[in-house]
């Protein structure tokens, strides 16, 4: 960690901050003032998309838990994020306040993930994955048969989210539920991490044998991550179920879950901030593309190359080209490349 | 020397053997490791030191016999449940957690001191893991003080020197506050200066710090300055046991070092 000359650290309290620098608290601050009054600013469109950011960063950051910090596997993750969105639902059909059944959902998700944890106790790497792709179809099975849950091929209709009488069923007012959430569950695993468990957690990644000499249960562990992963997962999928209205089984596929997995990768494996970052960028790409593909067509580069139809995949494309090219030339993330540019001005222009 | 007590062993191995299908890694191995005494296991390669320190480490579990730590039999005990107990160790090859700040590698060996689980953690303010962390923090900057690594503590492990690295293990060993310490080769792979320095973190950590000492080395002349007793392994077997020169002068010892034919290490690989 580079700080600046001159800051030193009187006490340990000034020196396990989650932001070590003053500006960057202040970055900090200024950004969530920016966010707050983002809703007054930008469109409709703008903020759907924000909103899109924010449930599939906090799904994404459950999953950096996952496979960054504690160094597992999951190829299920869009599955949990779909029993969240469904058991949140759920509660609401049966009379619990949205504000409410978003915090259950997350629960009894983190019950089900601890349920498909528990073969994480005894298996590692390529077993682990199949486990857990076990995992995604039963799940996926399950809520195509349970219609008492999840409304059956139906799918399930929920409620937009209101407090106190006040609804906040636009994309300028739900907006801030999702910030919230986004804040809570950030500097919840921000602490997690500078802490016991967090470390824990890091340790059996890093080297499991001297993990457990230092005390660390190891099986314990595993199927904890396991655990918050899909709590993480689970508040991710209520918030975008109450976001979109409409929750139906189709949407949680393996793909689904291998797009979690590529957030994870272009953010950055084992980063809090990266989870976000990689979110933002699953989220922007395709819409770009999309926008960049509505330019082309009718142009003269539409016609020299005859696209046509074919301009629809470039969205499918670029999410593969994507993946491709951050684990040639990025293996570490949007993270990593974030940090090397900051290190960059804090030197500039004296830069050795 | 730190003055050795009498009366019960920290540390007793009674009968211990190890099999892996065939090979015999160790073969009714008995001894005892007093309260407060620098123990050196030596051997050629191969002897069985490591599997010794695995068995009472418990990473793995002898075939037969038991180990006895403060008199409380801990040879089915899993692993994790022994640091509780006062049980630290060291690794023969680096095994620190790469990624991760030298400061957090130590804070890692306070685990099992630690309450704060992942709830109490996630609320840091609230719940009281901030207090904890600082007051641990506290002890932790001590023991890295005491081993001079405060220059690498924002560090990240894996990025550190060789030699830097073993005093990071240490530390993090250390940090458990253990009653017994198991080092697995301190010393491998340094300089004579390094050399010199572990050997003396090991006589502070055993005088100051009233820390028992179980050591595996090679550096002869380090096994006989610092330690009260040693044990000699060849082939799995107990070969000889006592103060440094009486098992210098022992002709079973000579033969092993010196690969001469010896009838206790014939008859093992005659069976």
């Amino acid at each position: 960690m580079h700080l600046p000359a001159g800051d030193f650290r009187t006490s340990y309290r000034a020196d396990t901050t989650i932001f070590p620098t003053r500006n960057s608290r202040i970055a900090l601050w200024l950004g969530i003032a920016a966010l707050c009054a983002a809703p007054l600013l930008l469109g409709r469109y703008e903020m759907t998309i924000l909103i899109q950011i924010g449930y599939f960063a906090i799904a994404a950051l459950g999953l950096n838990i996952l496979v960054g910090f504690t160094g597992q596997i999951s190829i299920g993750h869009a599955a949990f994020f779909g029993f969240g969105a469904f058991a949140s639902a759920g509660f609401v059909a049966q009379g619990v306040p949205v504000a409410l059944a978003i915090p259950l959902a997350g629960l009894v998700t983190a019950l089900v993930g601890l349920v498909f944890g528990l073969p994480a106790a005894r298996l590692k790497g390529l077993y682990l994955a199949i486990a857990t792709l076990a995992a995604q179809f039963i799940l996926e099975d399950f809520f195509a048969r349970a219609a008492w849950f999840s409304g059956g091929v139906a799918g399930r209709v929920t409620e937009s989210f209101s407090l106190f009488g006040i609804r906040f069923d636009q994309p300028e007012t739900y907006f801030y539920i999702v910030l919230f959430w986004v804040l809570v569950m950030f500097v919840g695993a921000a602490n997690l991490m500078r802490t016991r468990d967090g470390r824990a957690l890091v340790a059996v990644r890093d080297h499991y044998l001297s993990a457990e000499m230092m005390g660390i249960n190891l099986a314990y562990y595993r199927t904890l991550s396991f655990g918050i992963a899909s709590f993480y997962a689970g508040v991710g999928g209520a918030l975008y179920a109450h976001h979109i209205l409409f929750v139906s089984v189709e949407a949680f596929n393996i793909l689904f879950s291998i797009q979690f997995l590529a957030m994870v990768i272009i953010g950055g494996l084992g980063s809090i901030m990266g989870s976000l970052m990689g979110a933002a960028f699953m989220v922007i790409m395709p819409e770009a593309v999309q926008s960049a593909a509505q330019a082309l067509e009718g142009s003269w580069v539409d016609t020299a190359l005859n696209l046509g139809s074919s301009l629809n995949f470039l969205r499918e494309m670029a999410i593969g080209a994507a993946i491709i090219l951050f684990l040639i030339f990025e293996p570490d993330g949007l993270a990593h490349r974030w940090r090397l540019i900051r290190a960059y001005w804090k030197l500039y222009p004296y830069s050795h | 020397m730190a003055e050795p007590e009498s009366g019960t062993p920290i540390l007793a191995a009674e009968h211990v053997s190890l099999r892996f299908g065939g090979v015999r890694a160790l073969t009714d191995v008995s001894f005892d490791i007093r309260k407060g005494e620098v123990f050196s296991i030596i051997g050629p390669n191969g002897a069985g030191k490591t599997s010794m320190v695995n068995c009472i480490s418990g990473r793995y579990r002898p075939t037969e016999g038991r180990i006895l730590f403060e008199g409380q039999d801990i040879t089915r005990m899993p692993p994790n449940r022994r640091a509780a107990l006062g049980l630290g160790r060291t690794f023969q090859n680096l095994a620190l957690f790469g990624h991760m700040s030298v400061l957090d590698n130590i804070m890692v060996g306070r685990h099992h001191l630690l309450k704060s689980g992942f709830l109490r953690g996630m609320a840091y303010w609230l719940g009281g893991a901030q207090r904890e962390e600082l007051e641990h923090r506290r002890e932790v900057e001590e023991i890295i003080d005491f081993l001079e690594i405060q220059h690498v503590r924002k560090a990240q492990a894996g990025t550190l020197p060789y030699g830097l690295r073993k005093r990071v293990e240490l530390a993090r060993a250390v940090a458990l506050r253990p009653k017994l310490i198991l080092l697995d080769e301190p010393m491998a792979g340094m300089n004579l200066e390094e050399k010199e320095d572990m050997a003396r973190y090991i006589l502070d950590l055993n005088r100051e710090w009233g820390m028992t000492v179980l050591m595996i080395e090679h550096d002869m002349g380090v096994v006989m300055d610092i330690s009260d007793r040693v044990m000699v392994l060849d082939f799995g077997k107990r070969i000889a046991h006592g103060g440094p020169a009486e098992v210098l002068a022992d002709p079973h010892v000579r033969r092993a070092y010196l690969g001469e034919e010896d009838e206790l290490v014939r008859e093992d690989a005659a069976a």
